[in-house]
């Protein structure tokens, strides 16, 4: 307990001392957030300032060993860490796939070599990562991907395509599933790295509904990579990708929870329905739509309660329990509802697209609710996570 | 914040399954119901239950009680949820237990909670009087008469209303029907001279009452805590038997969605147990998260009554509007796959569902604690 206040003390005057003021800021936009790579560009000289700083001490990846650039904390040196940027609003230094997905999945299942030579570069984001996951013929039914992988004596060769590929144009390496054996499905499965920049390569961005494009299709024309870039054993990348999926799940449950991109600058429902919709008495004019914000609101507080309750259950060793099972489909599910109730709350200024007829707030609100709707699309469909909750929780035959 | 149990308090949740599984299995409210038992629960398992410790549960150790906290209470009504447990928890325990706790003088405490951790006492609220759930809305007047008070007035829905040794009644002292200020309660002996007590038989076979009361006579010892201001008493004593009823009705829907599991992987149609079929895996597993969520409201509610903590009327609306709308949905959709023999008496979904209607509409439905939620978040 002393250590820990001793530690909290120490990281307490660190922060105060090397995070940049106006990294004490909330973001105005996604573009500032800091993915790191080769061609990084930072507009503001601080955000790379703080990069470095934290990178450092390894505290973009606090509790991933220091031998491979981590900051080598412990859990309840971590949660202290993470307390003490909140209390200065701190903004996360390095926003990367390399520290979520790939990071956990190479300190289990790489070689030393391995390890040794990605796992600092994302640390210090060197390397911006992507993820070579679904194809155009193999979405839900992950396994079926069939992006051949030839071995080639003293090299991989790789023919085919992936889609989806979140932010492939501005990558660096990509960790990708394919196919090493076409006679079996999970078990001809591997898991493989290599560099964007290899000749080949192509990426290609994909407009999306909400007028962005922060995914693509990637294309492989006689891709050749080293034998070196193998993560685990050949025909065994399935087990290391389940895992991936796993991290990525949680991410994307948290949305649930209402975070960047969630309306918040319009002050929560409430207060938007009060202002878009009138109040009296100061309750919100419709009753209709008083009962929606209420039925929502409650929706979120007994999500967040369940969240919370599984991280004590796996504090007090009782293990991750059959309610995190839920929080994929929960959450998103529910923040696709809080959008559109949104939405409704505000009327015709919630039908903008661009331009001087609406705030910044209001823009951002309609293209998040756009790009809410992938939410239960990606990371396994809603319908996917039921039928694992069918299956596996509640033990129903197929 | 105790969303996770301690050792002591799965001991008396295991205790506790032991006992409603083996004393007050569904069998026993069958019984009650197909013989038209008078009383409406079985006097020989409350003392019991009150040897156990559970009548006392939320009584200190000074008059006789076990003081588990709202917590273990909770424990013990989710497991009486599970079986349809007929017993005076509700009205004796939740409400009236904890009205004199909160608000009775020395020799009231003495006096009422021994008797009730004892199992010697049943009591019950005498408050609504409108089909729908509201606390202020009170008619009854309670007229100053020398050093007495007469009542008339007349109350609905009074849970074990018909069977009850001692009433509390809610009635005005002062200011119109609605008002919040000007209501007092009342300790008064359902014998008193002016009490009209009609039993209504409910779809749930369990126990409730209609109570006229004309110039009924009660002594001005007979208040309890102060003149007019009962209304703060009442809303704390509401919250805890809406979080208590919301604790039951967690047992209640998960032993229909478990009762519900059990059957899919048994019956056969179209040569396949119906359990494997998609459309039905689906719906289980939405209820499976909505199950899971009332868990963490209801543990999180038991856990801020136990803390004492300020937002305990907001989290008690929460729970009871969340177990409600669960309660009804999973009910039906049990019912749903059960077939035609969900319809039958024979099986037990029906009185899962007929429970669920009546702890719904107890203490507010979804409605009124949503507009609750709202009023106290100031929208």
């Amino acid at each position: 307990m002393e250590a820990l206040e001793k530690f909290r003390q120490e990281t307490r005057a660190w922060l105060e001392e090397n995070c940049p003021p106006s990294m004490r800021t909330p973001m105005t936009s996604e573009d500032e957030t800091v993915w790191g790579g080769r061609n990084a560009k930072y507009a503001n000289p601080e955000a790379k300032l703080w990069l470095d700083r934290m990178a450092e001490r390894g505290w973009t990846a606090p509790t991933w060993p220091a031998a491979y650039g981590g900051g080598g904390l412990t859990k309840e040196e971590n949660q202290v860490l993470q307390q003490e940027m909140r209390r200065i609003k701190a903004r996360p230094p390095l926003s990367s796939f390399g520290i979520w997905m790939l990071g956990p999945a190479l300190l289990e299942f790489a070689n030393e070599e391995q390890k040794k030579e990605h796992l600092p570069k994302i640390v210090r984001g060197e390397i911006r990562w992507c993820q070579g996951y679904s194809e155009p013929g193999a979405g839900s039914d992950l396994a079926g991907l069939q992006t051949k992988c030839e071995d080639k004596g003293d090299h991989y060769l790789v023919n085919g395509q992936k889609i989806w590929t979140s932010y492939a144009d501005k990558a660096d390496w990509i960790f990708c599933l394919v196919r090493t054996d076409p006679t079996k499905k999970h078990d001809g499965i591997s898991f493989l790295l290599f560099d964007m920049a290899t000749p080949g390569v192509e990426a290609r961005p994909i407009s999306m509904i909400s007028g962005a494009s922060p995914f693509c299709e990637t294309f492989f024309t006689d891709v050749k990579v080293p034998k070196g870039n193998l993560v685990g054993e050949l025909n065994k990348g399935w087990t290391i990708a389940k895992r991936l999926l796993q991290h990525e799940r949680e991410m994307i449950s948290g949305m649930g929870l209402g975070g960047a991109g969630s309306g918040a600058g319009l002050g929560g429902l409430e207060q938007a329905a009060k202002d878009y919709y009138g109040e009296q008495n100061g309750r919100v004019a419709s009753p209709s739509l008083r009962d929606h914000i209420t039925r929502q609101k409650m929706d979120g507080k007994a999500f967040a309660l369940t969240m919370q309750r599984s991280a004590e259950e796996a504090k007090a060793g009782q293990g991750p329990g059959a309610a995190s099972s839920i929080f994929k489909y929960y959450g998103t599910e529910l923040n696709k509802r809080r959008f559109e109730l949104l939405l409704e709350i505000m009327g015709t200024k919630g039908l903008g697209w661009e331009g001087e007829g609406f705030t910044g707030d209001e823009i951002t609100v309609i293209r998040s609710w756009l790009r809410s709707k992938g939410n239960s699309i990606e990371g396994g469909t809603s319908e996917v996570q039921l039928n694992v909750v069918s299956k596996r929780v509640l033990g129903l035959p197929d | 914040m105790a969303l996770v149990l301690t050792e002591e308090q799965q001991l008396l949740r295991d205790t506790a399954t032991q006992f409603f599984q083996e004393r007050l299995p569904i069998a026993n409210l069958r019984k009650l119901r197909d013989t038209k038992d008078a009383t409406g629960f079985d006097r020989a398992i409350w003392k019991e239950m009150s040897d156990l410790g559970f009548a006392g549960i939320m009584i200190s150790e000074k008059y006789g009680g076990t003081d588990f906290g709202p917590v273990g209470l909770g424990l013990v009504l989710e497991q009486a949820g599970r079986t349809l447990a007929a017993s005076p928890l509700v009205s004796t325990v939740l409400l009236c237990g904890s009205a004199v706790q909160l608000a009775g003088n020395a020799t009231q405490r003495q006096d009422i909670l021994s008797a009730i951790a004892a199992g010697d006492r049943i009591m019950a609220l005498a408050l609504e009087e409108g089909p729908h759930h509201n606390p202020t809305h009170i008619a009854t007047r309670a007229e100053a008469d020398g050093n007495a008070f007469k009542i008339t007035g007349k109350k609905t829905f009074v849970l074990d209303g018909h069977v009850a040794d001692q009433l509390i009644v809610a009635a005005r002292t002062s200011g119109n029907e609605n008002d919040r200020a000007g209501i007092t309660l009342f300790l008064v002996d359902p014998k008193s001279e002016g009490v009209k007590i009609t039993r209504t038989l409910m779809v749930d076979s369990r126990n409730a009452a209609d109570i006229s009361f004309d110039n009924v006579s009660v002594p001005a010892t007979a208040v309890l805590g102060s003149v007019d201001g009962g209304i703060d008493v009442l809303e704390q004593v509401l919250d805890i038997a809406r979080i208590g009823i919301s604790a039951e009705m967690l047992g209640l829907v998960q032993e229909v969605f478990d009762t519900t599991l059990a059957y899919l992987k048994e019956r056969k149609q179209f040569g396949k147990v119906i359990g494997s079929f998609q459309a039905l895996q689906h719906r289980m597993a939405t209820q499976f998260a909505e199950i899971e969520l009332c868990r963490s409201v209801v543990l999180d509610a038991l856990s801020a009554l136990e803390a004492r903590r300020n937002d305990v009327p907001l989290i008690a609306s929460l729970a009871k509007a969340r177990l409600s709308d669960t309660a009804t949905v999973m009910t039906n959709e049990g019912l749903q796959m059960h077939g035609g023999m969900g319809m039958t008496d024979q099986f037990d979904v029906g009185l899962f569902m007929k429970r669920a209607r009546v702890a719904t509409a107890s203490f507010g439905d979804g409605n009124f604690h949503r507009d609750r939620y709202a009023s106290l978040e100031g929208y």
